[in-house]
């Protein structure tokens, strides 16, 4: 397959690119947790670009050169974004029976968390989340909502000292759920966004573009945009492209209203959310490379969520920048879908699209 | 000035697409500022140098209004939309939305849901644009639009939709035509994305780096039937701000404009407002920190098609300005 | 140093968010008896230095404790009687028979008015009363008010601090003025130890508010490393233990996203040195205190966060032990005495091959 320049993109399989998207689904990395998340991709990347470093929060910085010297003074940068955090839970005390008590680390619906698998600490012990047997039930007790409050981390231990000897204070529990392959689409935890990921990991194995990438795989974005707003200061870039895995909420409904995005419709590009709006130029660029070379896409319902996007356009004197998404069922759940066709197209769209980003795009009118 | 406060509390601007309102205000600079840009985001930047020896001042009034940005289309050609901004519902029911290509739209409500003596939710309304159905819809997923108002002079008091913010941004323009060179470089800031995000403010704060903030937005007032207490009344004075839920003002800064004011026997009161903030949250923040306040224009009714103001606290605000810049600032 | 009369001058002092002064000049002095040079930020927060013995150019330690406090703003005059708001978070429930401070054109002190349970309906009695029904009376002639008093006016908490029993300490701003005494006793253990790192000491303004002091410090120190020093949820009456740690049981050291792994292990390795108990606070997300702004500051900066274990927090009758307090201080002491280079480099995380 050869890109808009001619040149040749190395042979990647399909089947390496769905390797790197299950291993990294089922690595875990909580926010604040990511370092199993980042050998991963470290690794990956390692032999595609020139400059590798991490900082002092844990994001991981991959910067792949322009492809040929530039005529401009100064080397256009662009940052492409994807966080390698996922939400879990933070074990916060130890009853006196040898549960676990705990709270969120990022935002979960309680209403996910009964009768779930979750892997606790870093020797990943198995751990699950029971509740009051239906048997037992009286009234419209089935019917109230259990508080993440008054659940507990169940790991077999039989008294609070054993407990304590196992797991500690501040250590996190992931959803256990393993990766799997239906059909074209693939079902995993923590697509938000080791998709972002992996689509930022193809892009880096690909061809060199006209211009420095610079790659940031972010921590910390689900409790607060965090690594994204460092990495903005340490890079400086021109403008930004945010790669995440985004609501996707086609089940069906009772109302004609947004589905927010659908699978299988192609990326999504995001115009407008709570923590920020998307740069027009940017998007029209998208949208344009999109029309031209025939690539499915979408618009992520507006208004809703927020990026790392957030803490890029308000790094210090702005920067114009555009998310673009992974449609993904269920996500901040333990088991999202996704479809491996909007993947694709996703690293199609952005490969095509910044390939033919030059510094234009941003004049105004 | 009654006249540029129609021409431009009626424009377009919706927070994100206010490249309208940018290119009206820059042909209202021009001539009298020594440099006019827009910066990375699109805030409008008119500078106006001093004589050298005074201070850098940033005034800072938003460009961009609420409204509503369409999230989908039904089968029928019914729009949903997200809020741009602070809405409030009870503002919303048979109200006239235009978008940026000129469609009108109606703003309908969920009838079957609507509970008695209860305030729906945003996500019970829709615009109607009046289209057959979907395919014939003017207007796709994205597309923005503002409140449709036109201004009313009722003499004394002023009424348009988007007071906030467009009568500072009329302040901040009478400023600049009426300054005469002073000491310090003065920055008029037409700033982006206020009512969303204070994305403009932050990054053209960081970007100017000035001694001292001011911004320049509408406030509340307690002098309706029935109001909740709030001292801050229209035809009082332009209103120093003290304290906002986003920030408290530096008080050096209020301490000045104080001074100031009673200086220039001009009527000022203060500010204390228990709901809703401004661009200075954003820009006190930014590098070491910028000395900030607020210098508030009390308008009743903020965030509703019909924003009032009072024309005798919009000169007086501008005298005030005057009276700030023209002098030295020691904070 | 007499820690009780330390804290009760800081305690008694006025300083709510975004007017510090008056306490300001307490820390500086306070400060300044083991500091090389005391220092103000732009945005008014108070920089006490040691210089290390390392050789130039030193690394930096930064310890942020606030000076600031909540407190009330006058947002009317009625019939010479004041209307009032909180200024940051402020509890409307202690408000009834509180005595005052209003800092008009002089300081008069005042009551917070409550109707005498002889006339009140029974249900009324069942309702707490929010800012917008309470006011202050400071006993003078409306007239003489309005000439005194203006809206935007700041209302302190007058409360006399003191000792409780058990070595407990009573009074109102120890959050977070205990924090700012800790720092004073790291600063003097420091003076009487080496140190290689620069340390820099900064009692932050406007944390209750927006944090304008933490982050804005951070970013003009620039510092390699940053402690912050706040109060948490003492064990009490009335709060599960699901959310508080030990009183009496040394400072609590947070565990989480906003802090950073090496910090928290070399805090934890130093109080086992010391033998000192601690407590572990997990905290899942942002941690509500100067650690959060200062740890994203500029191209980020590695935090970690102690806490005072403290009951009552942001009533007038906050409570600490002085065990506590001087546990902290003495817990940075070590930490800080340790640093050296070797330290820096296990900050970045480590990219294998």
């Amino acid at each position: 397959m050869t890109t808009a320049d001619g040149g040749q993109r190395s042979a990647i399989g399909a089947r390496e690119v769905l390797l790197i998207l299950q291993e990294l689904s089922e690595a875990i990395g909580i926010s604040g947790n990511e370092d199993a998340v980042r050998k991963i991709i470290a690794d990956a990347v390692r032999d595609h670009v020139d400059e590798l470093r991490t900082d002092t929060i844990g994001n991981l910085f991959a910067v792949k050169k322009a492809r040929a010297a530039q005529g401009a003074k100064r080397a256009f940068k662009v940052m492409l974004a994807a966080h390698m955090d996922e939400v879990g839970l933070m074990v916060t005390g130890h009853d006196g029976n040898g549960g676990l008590r705990f709270r969120p680390v990022g935002g979960i619906d309680d209403r996910v968390l009964l009768g779930k698998v979750l892997l606790v600490g870093p020797d990943k012990v198995p751990g699950v989340i029971g509740v009051k047997p239906v048997h037992l039930l009286k009234g419209d007790e089935g019917k109230q909502v259990t508080k993440m409050d008054d659940m507990r981390i169940d790991i077999g231990a039989l008294s609070k000292e054993e407990a304590e000897g196992l797991i500690k204070l501040g250590q996190v529990a992931a959803f256990s759920t393993r990766y799997n392959k239906v059909g074209r689409t693939a079902t995993g935890k923590a697509f938000d966004d080791r998709a972002g990921c992996a689509v930022l990991v193809e892009l880096l194995k690909g061809a060199r573009f006209p211009f420095d990438l610079h790659a940031v795989f972010t921590v910390q974005e689900e409790v607060g945009l965090r690594g994204a707003r460092v990495a903005a200061s340490a890079v400086e870039p021109d403008c930004a492209f945010v790669l995440e895995g985004t609501i996707c909420d086609d089940l069906p409904k009772d109302k004609d209203v947004s589905p927010t995005t659908e699978l299988g419709k192609g990326p999504a590009i995001s115009l407008m959310d709570r923590s920020a709006f998307a740069d027009r130029r940017l998007v029209d660029h998208l949208i344009a490379t999109a029309e031209k070379l025939g690539i499915p896409y979408q618009f992520k319902q507006p208004g809703i969520g927020g990026t790392d996007a957030g803490a890029i356009t308000r790094s210090k004197a702005g920067v114009p920048t555009a998310p673009v998404s992974v449609p993904c069922r269920y996500i901040h759940s333990p088991v999202s879908r996704l479809s491996l066709d909007d993947f694709d197209n996703t690293v199609r769209l952005m490969r095509e699209s910044l390939s033919r980003l030059t510094p234009d795009v941003l004049k105004r009118s | 000035m009654k006249d540029l406060i129609k021409k431009l509390t009626e424009v377009y601007g919706p927070s994100g697409y206010e490249h309208s309102i940018r290119q009206i205000i820059r042909d209202e600079v021009r001539g009298y500022a020594d440099e006019i840009r827009t910066n990375t985001l699109g805030s409008l930047i008119a500078l106006k140098r001093g004589k050298g020896k005074g201070k850098k001042v940033m005034l800072a009034a938003h460009m961009d209004e609420i409204g509503v940005m369409v999230t989908h289309i039904d089968e029928k050609g019914f729009c949903r939309f997200a809020s741009i901004g602070g809405l409030y519902p009870l503002t919303l029911l048979g109200g006239r939305v235009v978008f940026g290509n000129g469609t009108v739209g109606v703003i309908g409500m969920e009838e079957k849901h609507f509970e008695r003596g209860k305030t729906p939710p945003l996500d019970q309304f829709f615009v109607d644009v009046g289209a057959k159905d979907k395919a014939s819809c003017p207007v796709k997923v994205g597309d923005a639009a503002g409140f449709s108002r036109p201004f009313e002079d009722l003499g004394g008091r002023l009424v348009a939709k988007t007071m906030d913010d467009r009568v500072a941004c009329a302040i901040l323009i009478e400023t600049l035509r009426k300054l005469r060179r002073c000491a310090h470089d003065v920055y008029f800031v037409f700033t982006v994305q206020e009512e969303m995000t204070l994305a403009g403010a932050g990054t053209s704060a960081y970007g100017i780096n000035p001694d001292m903030a001011l911004a320049v937005d509408v406030t509340d007032t307690g002098d309706t039937p029935e109001s909740n207490h709030m001292a801050v009344a229209l035809g009082g004075g332009p209103a120093i701000k003290v304290q906002d839920s986003g920030m408290v003002a530096h008080a050096g800064v209020k301490e000045l404009m104080v001074r100031r004011a009673e200086e220039a026997k001009l009527p000022y009161q203060l500010e204390v407002l228990a709901g809703g903030t401004t661009d200075a949250m954003a820009i006190q923040m930014v590098r070491e920190g910028i000395p900030t306040g607020c210098l508030s224009i009390p308008c009743r009714y903020i965030h509703s098609p019909s924003e009032m103001v009072d024309y005798g606290d919009v000169e007086n605000s501008v005298k005030l300005l005057l009276a700030i810049l023209s002098k030295s600032i020691e904070l | 140093m007499d820690l009780s009369a330390l804290l009760k001058k800081l305690s008694e002092a006025h300083g709510i968010s975004a007017y510090e002064a008056p306490v300001r000049e307490i820390v500086r002095e306070e400060f300044a008896k083991h500091s090389h040079e005391v220092r103000v930020t732009k945005m008014g927060s108070v920089v006490g230095v040691r210089h290390g013995s390392g050789v130039a150019p030193r690394r930096k330690v930064m310890l942020s404790a606030h000076m600031d406090e909540i407190g009330l703003m006058v947002t009317g005059i009625e019939k010479g009687f004041l209307r009032i708001t909180k200024v940051a978070g402020s509890d409307a429930r202690v408000m009834l028979g509180q005595e005052v401070v209003v800092h008009g054109q002089r300081e008069l002190p005042g009551v917070v008015g409550s109707r005498p349970p002889h006339v009140l309906p029974p249900d009324e009695r069942d309702r707490v009363l929010l800012f917008d029904q309470l006011f202050v009376d400071v006993g003078l002639p409306e007239t003489q008010v309005k000439r005194l008093v203006r809206v935007g006016d700041l209302i302190s908490i007058r409360r006399a601090a003191f000792e409780l029993k058990g070595g407990l300490f009573c009074g109102k701003a120890l959050d977070d003025r205990a924090s700012v005494a800790a720092v004073a006793i790291c600063l003097e253990t420091l003076a009487a130890s080496q140190h290689k790192w620069d340390v820099l000491g900064v009692a932050s303004v406007q944390e209750e508010t927006t944090f304008l002091g933490a982050a804005t410090s951070a970013h003009g120190l620039q510092p390699d490393v940053a402690i912050a020093i706040d109060v948490t949820f003492g064990e009490q009456n009335g709060v599960s233990d699901a959310h508080t740690v030990g009183m009496g049981k040394g400072p609590a050291i947070g565990v989480g996203p906003n802090f950073h792994p090496e910090l928290v292990k070399a805090l934890v390795d130093t109080a086992s040195k010391l033998e000192m108990p601690y407590q572990i606070e997990p905290t899942p997300g942002a941690s509500g205190t100067d650690a959060w702004p200062i740890q994203v500051a500029r191209e980020g900066i590695p935090t970690a966060l102690l806490s005072i274990p403290l009951r009552y927090m942001h009533t007038p009758v906050e409570t600490v032990s002085l065990r506590d307090i001087e546990r902290t201080g003495k817990l940075m002491a070590a930490f800080i005495a340790h640093l050296d280079d070797e330290f820096v480099k296990t900050l970045t995380f480590v990219l294998d091959g």
